[in-house]
């Protein structure tokens, strides 16, 4: 007995010491608990999330919990709301993005050249990204505020707005108010990103762009943006992706309101399981929103490959 | 030498016009921020928006730090962040390190899954992440947050230090185990050392996240005393929404933080938001 | 002190194979270079030995015991780095007595090991400077010492020479040299540089496609490489390879329609090839050599003349002459072929022994 112990024990030793089997399990070991992690508190969320797109799930009325087919889905295509979301995430993203992206490109272009005091210049107007999203949210709802903010009475001046009253209260103005906080916001990565590959272009190019007698403009258009193209693809895709998923700025300036005059898919599918706890029609939201995003994902990455050749 | 071109003086002047304008768009927020701050309570409705207040006071800080809970909510973020950041620098430390290193079955789709959990709305989560925190009788307990963030920054934390590891050459660890280092002795004596900067940068990155993080914490915690300051501060906001002062007060407290950690790592701006780019 | 085995070992990354049956058997104290093209598999094999690859097939031993399973820090056996691999955040001293740190050896036992290593090095002035603030020869000899401090069993150096500039190789090749002459420990040096095998090697293995071409003296390599990649790998400038046909027992026909007369050559009669170095090439006046040939380029080093010449129905033939050669481009040369230096192949590459060699 104790014989065959031994020697079962010492071949395992054995194995387990040979050079071969350390490379083999070694990486496992480093790479397991991000992947454990990972797979517990994301991965196996996510499909229990899906599954309760099929469910009702409501923690008022724990009596009506269970399986109910597609049902939070009619309720869905039905629902106006839903709708008016889609329609205002379509408009939230596309005008932070564009903001975002015209002054991130703007700003990363002047930080591309030389000037005094460009260092403390780009730390200073990286600051906000570093400001924690809810007190950007709530700075910029303050500053939209007539009774403490300037941004009315400014408005009111230039004839922007015929009397200085807080546009977050405008069902026709109130999104502006998340744009700016957005852009704001934002616009430090973009900078960040396309600066870096800025960077990234050779010297030489510009050299031989200016022996070949390029005037700016030609160096700008023939060299500069087809460099920045592949970057600018890729970045862009994945912002609109953030951008459509990010509730905070829009929760917390207006909640969604007035009259869910702000209310995007993802401040949608939060006030459903924050303030209705109703799960399951949550998750529904939540499916359909992710259901875009991957159409969006596929048909960029399609026409990316069409058209970018790097 | 007049053959090169000097840019012409409207060039010139347009190029500082507009970094005065980058400059003031940045900061003018902030400014408001602490311009209210310390505007004294009963100048609020009178001076509100003049751009300097006639006197100032830091009674509002006073009070807030004295006379609310803030200091606990300050408190609590302050557990949560930096176990936060401690516990996702850790594992991602691992992680980047056996990307960085060695190429195993399953590395590939490993990496995608990380992509993929950067990309779906993590508000699909939500839902499930409150009923197993319940079913586990871990609502209000800051572990909770702690583990919930811990797993959302891994992906991105590990991204960032595989770039760092991917710069220390591999020659250096094997050049120590041929000295008679294993691979441990090797990673604490050679790797760790000249990885202190990039755990840092992680480290900073992933402590501003979990300090922002506001929609799974309203989710998770109710019990004031469990409160997070993003939670706290709102709840304050709801409740008491004409102490102007005072909310400012708690939100220039809120900055400084983050504010550190960014002078920080300022630095590694570059380098974390282009690895993956994924994350804002 | 260490003889080194290698017995039928191979190495695959998946279905790839980059060596295969490697059998090498290094003695105590021998200096042995690896040499062969860039991804020859020349850098796996040091690494194999190293133990920083783990070894597919065969076994390897270390004075007869087997060390495939044992981890690099147990096989007692020092590597100098193509990079150096410095440790950039220790100082050179740290840096030179890190395996004995490691090891647990006495301060005062390494300072001194240290600085005896240092004198010897000419670094001893810099021992408390951190690798960035050296130049890349002081580089070199740190990497170095650190190998000669912990006294191993055998050295193995990866391309160490390989980031210098010209003068600082030659005067690190002979620093190499004299180290091996006063130590005597084994040594195994991959380099791609065949001057560098030459100069250094007792025996050198040369390597391509993964397999061994052939193992040897540097002189054995030079007067009798065992196939065609050898020929043309070691000797510079490279040994001119024609074709050539068998005419009669004793002679071959090149397709130029000269014939060549190699009394001493018993594989004549199966050539398919014929090789002969640009040094047993001989420039004569027109007509009265094996060849008639167009100068094409010279070029005038002083000691040599290197004469690159096209041959009409052969093409180029290289000849390097001893002194000064008035020729210029366009000139009619004559070339003579030094029978008993010629090496004939057969179809495949495979060298036909002469005899009399």
């Amino acid at each position: 007995m104790t014989a065959t112990r031994t020697a079962a024990t010492s071949g395992i030793s054995r194995a387990w010491r040979s050079a071969y089997m350390r490379y083999l399990v070694e990486p496992y070991l480093y790479v397991g608990p991000a992947v454990a992690m990972i797979a517990l508190v994301m991965l196996v969320p996510l499909v229990i999330g899906i599954s309760y797109s099929f469910q009702s799930i409501t923690l008022l009325k724990p009596f009506e919990t269970g399986w109910i087919g597609l049902e939070n889905y009619a309720t869905l295509w039905r629902d106006a709301k839903f709708w008016l979301a889609l329609e205002n995430t379509f408009w939230w993203t596309l005008s932070s993005l564009t903001f975002q992206f015209a002054l991130g490109l703007g700003l990363a272009l002047l930080l591309n050249t030389q000037f005094y005091g460009k260092r403390l210049f780009q730390a200073l107007v990286f600051l906000p990204w570093a400001v924690p999203t809810f007190l950007s949210a709530l700075t910029w709802a303050w500053l939209f505020n007539p009774v403490i903010g300037p941004l009315p009475h400014w408005m009111a001046a230039l004839g922007i707005l015929s009397e200085p009253y807080n546009i977050l209260g405008d069902p026709d103005l109130a999104m502006w108010g998340p744009v700016a906080a957005n852009v704001w916001f934002g616009v430090p990565f973009f900078a960040i990103t396309l600066l870096a590959a800025l960077q990234s272009i050779p010297g030489e190019l510009y050299e031989a762009a200016e022996i070949d007698g390029a005037s700016a403009w030609q160096v700008f258009t023939k060299i500069t943006l087809p460099f920045l193209a592949p970057m600018i693809a890729i970045t862009v895709m994945l912002r609109t992706i953030w951008i459509a998923n990010f509730a905070d700025l829009i929760f917390v300036m207006t909640g969604g309101g007035p009259a869910n005059a702000t209310q995007i898919l993802s401040t949608y599918v939060f006030t459903t399981a924050f303030r209705k706890l109703d799960f399951g029609y949550a998750s529904a939201i939540a499916v359909a929103l992710l259901g875009l995003l991957m159409v969006y994902a596929v048909l960029l990455l399609a026409i990316r490959r069409r058209f970018v050749k790097i | 030498m007049s053959a090169i071109r000097r840019p012409s003086p409207v060039l010139t002047f347009g190029k500082y016009a507009a970094l005065a304008f980058y400059l003031i768009f940045a900061l003018f927020p902030l400014y408001w921020l602490v311009k209210i701050s310390i505007t004294p309570d009963q100048l609020v409705f009178t001076e509100g928006t003049a751009l300097w207040p006639s006197e100032t006071t830091l009674g509002n800080f006073r009070t807030v730090i004295f006379h609310t809970d803030f200091l606990a909510y300050f408190g609590n973020s302050l557990i949560v962040s930096l176990g936060t950041a401690a516990a996702t620098t850790l594992i991602a430390a691992g992680a980047g390190y056996a990307f960085s290193r060695f190429n195993f079955g399953g590395k590939r789709v490993i990496i995608a899954l990380m992509l993929v959990t950067q990309m779906f709305p993590l508000l699909m989560i939500i839902a499930p992440i409150y009923k197993i925190v319940a079913a586990m009788g871990l609502l209000n307990s800051l572990t909770s947050l702690i583990v919930v963030y811990t797993a959302f920054n891994v992906p991105f934390a590990t991204f960032l230090m595989q770039s760092f590891f991917d710069g220390i050459p591999k020659d250096l660890e094997e050049a120590a185990m041929m000295d008679g280092c294993t691979r441990f002795q090797a990673l604490r004596k050679v790797i760790f050392p000249l990885t202190l900067p990039g755990l840092g940068a992680t480290l900073g990155f992933v402590f501003t996240a979990a300090w922002s993080e506001l929609l799974f914490a309203l989710m998770l915690i109710s019990r004031n005393e469990a409160m997070t300051f993003p939670v706290g501060l709102l709840t304050f906001v709801s409740k008491f929404s004409v102490d102007w002062g005072q909310m400012m007060a708690a939100g220039v407290l809120a900055l400084i933080p983050s504010c550190l950690f960014f002078i920080f790592i300022q630095r590694y701006l570059v380098q974390g938001l282009t690895s993956g780019a994924v994350k804002g | 002190m260490a003889r080194l085995q290698l017995t039928n070992v191979a190495k695959r990354y998946g279905n790839v194979e980059v060596l295969r049956d490697i059998n090498l058997d290094i003695a105590d104290g021998e200096f042995i270079v690896l040499v062969g093209p860039s991804g020859c598999g020349k850098s796996t094999l040091l690494r194999m030995i190293a133990g920083l690859e783990p070894i597919s097939d065969g076994d390897f031993l270390i004075d007869g015991e087997r060390m495939n399973d044992i981890r690099p820090r147990d096989r007692d056996i020092a590597m100098v780095f193509q990079s150096y691999a410095l440790y950039p955040h220790m100082d050179v001293a740290r840096n030179m007595g890190f395996s004995m740190e490691i090891r647990g050896a006495a301060t005062a036992e390494r300072t001194s090991r240290v600085a005896e290593a240092g004198r010897a090095l000419g670094l001893d002035k810099l021992l408390e400077r951190l690798p960035k603030a050296l130049s890349g020869g002081q580089r070199q000899r740190v990497a170095m010492g650190r190998a000669i401090v912990r006294d191993p069993r055998a050295f193995l150096f990866d391309e160490p020479l390989s980031n210098l500039d010209a003068a600082l190789r030659v005067e690190m090749r002979l620093e190499i040299a004299r180290l091996h002459q006063r130590l005597g420990t084994t040594m195994v040096y991959v380099t791609h540089d065949q001057v560098e095998a030459l100069t250094l090697a007792d025996r050198i293995v040369v390597l391509n496609g993964g397999i061994i071409q052939q193992v040897g003296s540097p002189l054995e390599l030079y007067e009798r490489p065992a196939n065609r990649f050898v020929a043309q790998f070691i000797g510079s400038p490279t040994m001119n390879v024609v074709a050539a046909a068998p005419d009669g027992a004793s002679a071959v026909r090149l397709a130029s329609g000269a014939r060549i007369l190699l009394p001493n050559h018993s594989g004549a009669g199966r050539a398919a090839e014929l090789g002969i170095r640009p040094e047993h090439v001989d420039v004569v006046e027109p007509g009265t050599g094996d060849l008639d040939a167009v100068a094409d380029v010279i070029e005038h080093l002083g000691s040599d003349t290197n004469v690159y010449t096209v041959v009409e129905g052969l093409g180029p033939i290289m000849a390097r002459v001893r002194g000064n050669v008035p020729a210029r481009s366009g000139d009619r040369l004559g070339l003579r072929i030094r029978p008993e230096h010629a090496h004939l192949f057969a179809r495949d590459g495979r060298a036909l022994a002469a005899t009399g060699a």
